[in-house]
């Protein structure tokens, strides 16, 4: 019997604002419990909301990115439970009617591209959190995160692989950071998932029954975690038991997921439109200004580096894989001259690939956070490529200028690292080596090819690599001929 | 000093008859002594009133004294006031302290006026005769064993006993105006949005406003110029232009047109109340008003749709009150669940307990549309009707209540009932409309009858104009209480 998994992700994305989305705290991560708590976090009897702007602004931007369609009046609802780290009792969400509807996620799984649609993406605010830890008979409540906005996106349930669905968060992931609406760091929980994974046999139409793993924050985890659910689902079906709609927590140590809540717990909400806030209204100058703001997105500027650069998928994909990194390349490209783009785009995406995703990763830094400015590696560069340069000789280079704020030229200067590339000088001591190797160079007479590369060598090695490769083996051929 | 209105005090303020702080000083103890009898305030804080009030004085000896400054002022306890214990008539609030100021309370202080005290109120504002406060119900200055209304009754009484120059109130279905009508004074419910409701304790969103209760239409307008602000942290909140209400108080209601709903004369009126209300329209007429047939048809639905949106509201707004953060907390409790349901058990008394399940059920899954959604079409309808009737007249009169004051007790075990003495103010409230009640006659038994006005959006100065024109006239409003004898 084969089976077929069906998953619809909910994604809950912190929006990198200053302040909360509904008080003037501030959202920082990190500090002393309810030292970002204000009266309205606190839900003081009398206080009110007041929408940040800059929360519905990331939306739309979000929108706007997915081709989806941006409401644009839409209603802020009260959602009704009660939960200590929920002051109000409430939490503001939207339910009716979202600010984002529609709209779309493309990525690749296996080389071939698949596309999953988006149901809604509303606003709503994150509730604070309980400590059980570090009380004896009692939990402590942190507000600073609550009121902090999320952005809840809702996929339709499209997915059907756990490859497919951490696709499509990791795609998602790299969206919401590259058009700048959240940090995207998952340990601080800016970025959570929610997977909800049914089964059914293949070619079966209608959907099995769902049960929904809530908080995933690794792209490990919910893969483990879908993985494992689906089997469980699949082992329960064919043991002749029934799926029972439920919410269920994935437990990392063991790899398992076990039951929170079933349907029938479920709460019921009571949503109904708050009084407190006026509709969310979003012109069209808000919209045509937000739409001008958006940079160019990584779909669009992997088509022209392919196109025009010819860079190859490999590199391509990942300079497009942070705002940060395309931004460096472009940056770095731009102190090239038309004519020799491709080689130099080429040369970039080499070293933004290799040696500095390498140091920066060891340093933890981003392309935005680089010690080598986009100039500096385009004047590196500029050696190799007129031969001032051997690629050994810019590794040592590079090494220097990640380390110092010197430039290229002084340090090529300041160690000597300049290529040789005087003929009569690499001359000298090409006949230097043919006296001192005579061996060799009567077996390259006799026909062994392979010698020369050794007198290559030493030619190197004499000139402590400054020598022109090329040249040295030109000059060696004429020498012995 | 006593007897006299903020306008008259004002004066002499400035004129340095007497200081603010001998003013104050006065009323406390005059107040504090009254209240033993009619019970109208809740708290008083002597030490933060006097320091008031000699701030009050520094002021008044320099040019930038305001028409408030130095006047005592008593606050509807629902006001969070900073370092001022803010109950809102509730044991849940018993002893929590306002770490913060509402808009209003620092508009006030931002004009001088001192805060003379908080005054007693229904629990969180849920009744119309005061007998729903955890600190014991407020009794009518005219009748000791009568209801002075609700839920602004303290606030009320204190004007009408003259334990507080005027005060502060607050309005959802009629908690200005009822009071106002039953104590004898007079009292204004602005147009929704116009005064923040920031640091008001939330009953119904949707139909909350703050409003000025006092002697005088003149009065009304001074306050509510203090009152009227745009606030940035009322989303509701609306910015318009300031208007100087006091300084239009005199312009004639030559020509005004009065329209007479007649779902607002039916038979259920006590007699003496339609008398007093038509002699004060035949006043009206007398000043040169016309009187204009009006229908406002879906206004018999105006009680029970605000028996499902105002219950609603509150069973949301009400969940903050859980014990967690601050507030009463149940001494016993096994568990979380545990000390929710004890906390709010004894915190909560009968009433707000049965808004909330109202609410709770109205909301429900399944009883949504039946309940909540057809009353927010009510609401639409009754806002039409209005919108309607606003084009024949220029403003609206009608008794502010079916009754005048009635007996502490008598209605506290019939909730409908009880919910009827609201039956003419609701409308105003659902339709955001302004409207105020003014004193306009005695009923056999000598207690107040009051004069609603429903005014047009954003008429605030028209309606008081046109109450302070029957003032200039009349003399009900100078009628005192017996108490006011003692």
């Amino acid at each position: 019997m084969e089976w077929e998994i069906v998953i619809g992700i909910e994604t809950h994305v912190q929006l990198s604002t200053e302040s909360k989305i509904f008080s003037g705290a501030s959202t920082d991560f990190g500090a002393m419990p309810n030292a970002h708590a204000c009266e309205v976090d606190l839900a003081l009897p009398g206080v009110l909301p007041v929408l940040n702007k800059d929360a519905v602004e990331k939306a739309i931007r979000f929108g706007v990115a997915t081709q989806a369609t941006i409401n644009q009046r839409s209603i802020f609802a009260r959602k009704n439970y009660f939960y200590p780290d929920l002051p109000k009792g409430y939490q503001i969400s939207q339910m009716e009617i979202p600010v984002v509807e529609g709209g779309t996620i493309k990525f690749h799984v296996a080389e071939s591209e698949k596309t999953v649609n988006l149901t809604r993406a509303h606003l709503e605010e994150d509730a604070g959190k309980s400590l059980h830890e570090d009380f004896i008979d009692m939990s402590g409540i942190d507000l600073n995160r609550a009121g902090t906005p999320l952005l809840e996106i809702v996929s339709e349930p499209e997915m059907r692989s756990s490859d497919e669905a951490v696709e499509y968060a990791k795609t998602l992931h790299s969206l919401v950071r590259w058009i700048g609406i959240c940090d995207g760091n998952m340990q601080e929980g800016n970025f959570r998932c929610d997977a909800n994974v049914s089964v059914r046999r293949k070619g079966d139409k209608t959907l099995g029954t769902r049960r929904e793993i809530k908080n995933l924050n690794s792209f490990k985890f919910l893969q483990q975690a879908i993985e494992y659910e689906a089997r469980w689902q699949i082992e329960q079906i064919e043991d002749g038991l029934a799926i029972v709609q439920a919410t269920v927590l994935f437990d990392p140590d063991s790899g398992e997921t076990r039951l929170m809540r079933t349907k029938e717990d479920a709460h019921d909400y009571r949503y109904f439109p708050d009084p407190d806030l006026l509709p969310l209204v979003i012109d069209d100058d808000w919209l045509k200004t937000t739409r001008a703001s958006l940079p160019e997105l990584p779909k669009s500027k992997a088509r022209r580096y392919q196109d025009d650069l010819e860079l190859s998928g490999p590199d391509v994909a990942s300079l497009v894989s942070s705002l940060e990194a395309a931004t460096y390349f472009e940056a770095t490209l731009n102190h090239f001259d038309v004519s020799g783009i491709k080689p130099a785009a080429k040369s970039i995406a080499n070293w933004m690939n290799g040696e500095l995703t390498a140091s920066l990763n060891r340093s933890q830094k981003d392309f935005s956070q680089c010690p080598i400015s986009p100039e500096t590696l385009s004047v590196l560069i500029k050696r190799v490529l007129d031969n001032t340069l051997s690629t050994k000789l810019a590794r040592l280079v590079f090494e220097e200028l990640w380390s110092g704020d010197s430039t290229v030229d002084d340090i090529i200067l300041k160690k000597g690292f300049k290529q040789m590339s005087d003929s009569g000088e690499i001359e000298s001591f090409v006949s230097q080596v043919i006296e001192q190797h005579p061996q060799q160079v009567a077996d390259f007479k006799a026909g062994k090819e392979k010698a020369l590369n050794s007198l290559v060598g030493q030619v190197m090695k004499l000139t402590k690599g400054k020598a022109n490769p090329t040249q040295v083996n030109e000059i060696l051929k004429s020498k012995l001929s | 000093m006593f007897g006299k209105t903020v306008k008259e005090l004002g004066d002499a303020l400035r004129r340095k008859e007497f200081s603010s702080t001998e003013l104050t000083t006065a009323y406390l103890e005059h107040s504090k002594a009254l209240n033993k009898e009619v019970n109208a305030f809740i708290t008083f804080d002597e030490e933060q009133t006097l320091a008031q009030a000699k701030l009050a004085d520094e002021i008044l000896s320099t040019d930038n004294a305001t028409a408030l400054t130095g006047i005592p002022i008593a606050h509807k306890d629902i006001w969070c006031a900073k370092d001022w214990i803010t109950t809102c008539g509730s044991r849940m609030l018993e002893n929590f302290r306002s770490p913060y100021d509402a808009h209003i309370i620092k508009r006030f202080k931002e004009c001088g006026a001192v805060t003379l005290g908080k005054t007693n109120m229904d629990e969180f504002a849920m009744g119309s005769s005061n007998e729903t406060s955890w600190f014991g119900n407020v009794k009518n200055p005219w009748d000791l064993g009568r209801v002075p209304g609700g839920s602004s009754g303290g606030s009320a009484a204190a004007v009408a006993a003259d334990m507080t120059p005027a005060s502060t109130g607050t309005d959802t279905g009629g908690s200005i105006r009822q009071p106002a009508a039953l104590c004898g004074i007079s009292g204004l419910k602005p147009t929704y949005g116009l005064v923040s409701r920031y640091g008001m304790i939330a009953f119904a969103s949707s139909l909350d406003q703050g409003g000025p209760m006092a002697k005088s239409a003149e009065d009304l307008a001074i306050l509510l110029e203090a009152m009227v602000s745009f606030d940035d942290k009322d989303s509701t909140s609306l910015e318009k232009p300031t208007v100087h209400y006091s300084s239009m108080i005199n312009k004639s209601v030559k020509g005004l047109r009065i329209g007479i709903p007649k779902e607002y004369f039916s038979d259920e009126i006590a007699p003496d109340i339609q008398n007093g209300v038509q002699d004060a329209l035949k006043e009206y007429e007398k000043l040169g008003a016309r009187l204009v047939d009006i229908n406002l048809p879906t206004s018999p639905l105006s009680v029970a749709a605000y028996y499902v949106i105002a219950p609603a509201e509150a069973s949301s707004n009400l969940s903050r009150f859980d014990g967690v953060r601050y507030g009463y907390r149940a001494p016993n409790y096994s568990d979380l669940n545990d000390m929710y349901a004890k906390t709010r058990a004894q915190g909560f008394g009968a009433e707000v307990k049965r808004r909330i399940l109202i609410g709770t059920y109205v909301l429900s899954h399944g009883y949504y549309d039946a309940y909540y959604l057809k009353a927010q079409k009510v609401r639409r309808l009754i806002s039409q009707d209005f919108a309607h009737a606003f084009k024949t007249c220029d403003m609206i009169m009608s008794p502010t209540t079916p009754s005048t004051a009635f007996k502490i007790g008598e209605k506290v075990s019939d909730p409908v009932q009880m919910y009827l003495s609201d039956t003419f103010t609701i409308a105003a409230n659902l339709a955001g409309l302004p409207a105020m009640s003014i004193p306009c006659g005695l009923d056999r038994n000598q207690l107040p009858i009051g004069l609603q006005l429903i005014g047009n959006y954003f008429d605030e100065a028209g309606m008081i104009a046109a109450a302070h024109q029957y003032q200039c006239a009349t003399d009900w409003h100078l009628k005192k209480p017996p108490l006011h004898n003692v």
